[in-house]
């Protein structure tokens, strides 16, 4: 449910950095340990996008798988459930290396051809 | 016509951060200490704080009840003659599930922050969404009770991870259910290993002064720079 507010959240952003210009792709990426549905998530933006600068753009939806990073002897693995622990050296204290992110990637924005003065 | 890529790489709750930010600035002018209390619907956020409550010595406490309709809960509270003020969400999209930083920016002038050491916020009942939102409290505590089973850390890892404090609640419940403690236990270990927990009866108290000292201790904190 708190896809909307996330999703009226990256609109947001979005339209404030396209700054007037139309947004063609809209790009976001999603880490797996945010709990945030990606199909609502893209349901929601197009609800919210309507009548503004991104209406027309195409939501390019990353999910980010979450890696595990162990502080005492460096590895780095892809966890199959959710253990927070070193599976070589546990317990060693673990870092989130991938899959906090929830952010907007990038956009990209249809530029007026810039007018060449005649010679 | 051509089109340029602008990247961005912001985080999507920025905007959400930089209020929460602007809430924390405020509570540590006014020097109050704020803790961000969040369960499942039922878990027994209530009835710890009106167990809890009535008897924190010195400390000044206030509530802001999040709920999404109704101002049930902050009727329970201010029968303990503390100050509290309901935070209703229905207005949105069939109401929000969760408490954010302007919601809670929106109550702050219905509240007398000069005349509390400590404020709990008891978030809208709900294991996912409040977790993504920080509102610029100084903890975060969640409650699970042995109703809801072991295997929620493992199902909700997010909120599991997001507290310093987890609240065991309705222990007295624990001769006539299956719940396993220790499975628990493990399951939170494996979600947020050394996270404290602490085991409460609300309803029949065992427990309850444990949480009154942590409550004392976390409203006799320095600030920490956000």
């Amino acid at each position: 449910m708190h896809e909307l507010s996330i999703a009226t959240a990256i609109v947001d952003t979005a339209t404030r950095h396209a700054e007037g210009r139309q947004v063609d792709v809209l790009a976001v990426r999603v880490g797996a340990l945010r709990q945030v549905s990606v199909d609502s998530l893209r349901f929601y933006i197009g609800i919210v996008a309507r009548e503004g600068v991104c209406e027309a753009a195409r939501l390019e939806l990353s999910e980010v798988p979450l890696r595990l990073r162990c502080r005492d002897c460096g590895r780095e693995w892809e966890p199959g459930e959710p253990e927070f622990r070193c599976p070589h050296c546990r317990p060693g204290s673990v870092e989130v290396a991938a899959g906090e992110e929830l952010e907007i990637d990038y956009i990209e924005v249809q530029e007026e051809a810039a007018c060449i003065a005649p010679g | 016509m051509h089109r340029t890529r602008v990247r961005i790489v912001e985080d999507a709750l920025d905007a959400n951060n930089t209020i929460a930010r602007a809430n924390r600035e405020d509570f540590d002018r006014a020097s109050v200490r704020v803790v961000n209390l969040m369960s499942a619907p039922g878990a027994g956020k209530t009835t710890l704080l009106e167990a809890a409550l009535g008897d924190l010595g010195a400390v000044r406490a206030g509530v802001l009840e999040g709920d999404v309709q109704g101002s049930l809960d902050a009727d329970r509270i201010a029968h303990l003659h503390i100050p509290v003020v309901q935070l209703n969400t229905g207005s949105g999209f069939g109401g929000e599930c969760h408490l954010d930083a302007n919601m809670v920016r929106s109550a702050l002038p219905a509240l007398a922050l000069s005349e509390l050491d400590l404020l709990i916020v008891e978030n809208v009942g709900n294991l996912v969404c409040p977790a993504e939102f920080r509102i610029g409290e100084d903890a975060r505590v969640m409650i699970s009770s042995v109703t809801e089973g072991e295997d929620k850390p493992l199902k909700y890892p997010l909120m599991f991870r997001a507290c310093e404090l987890v609240v065991i609640n309705k222990i007295d419940l624990l001769p006539h259910l299956d719940f396993d403690l220790d499975l628990f236990r493990h399951h939170l270990d494996a979600v947020h290993p050394g996270v404290p927990t602490m085991l409460v009866s609300a309803r029949t108290g065992e427990g309850v002064e444990e949480f009154r000292a942590w409550l004392r201790e976390v409203a006799a904190r320095e600030a920490v720079p956000v």
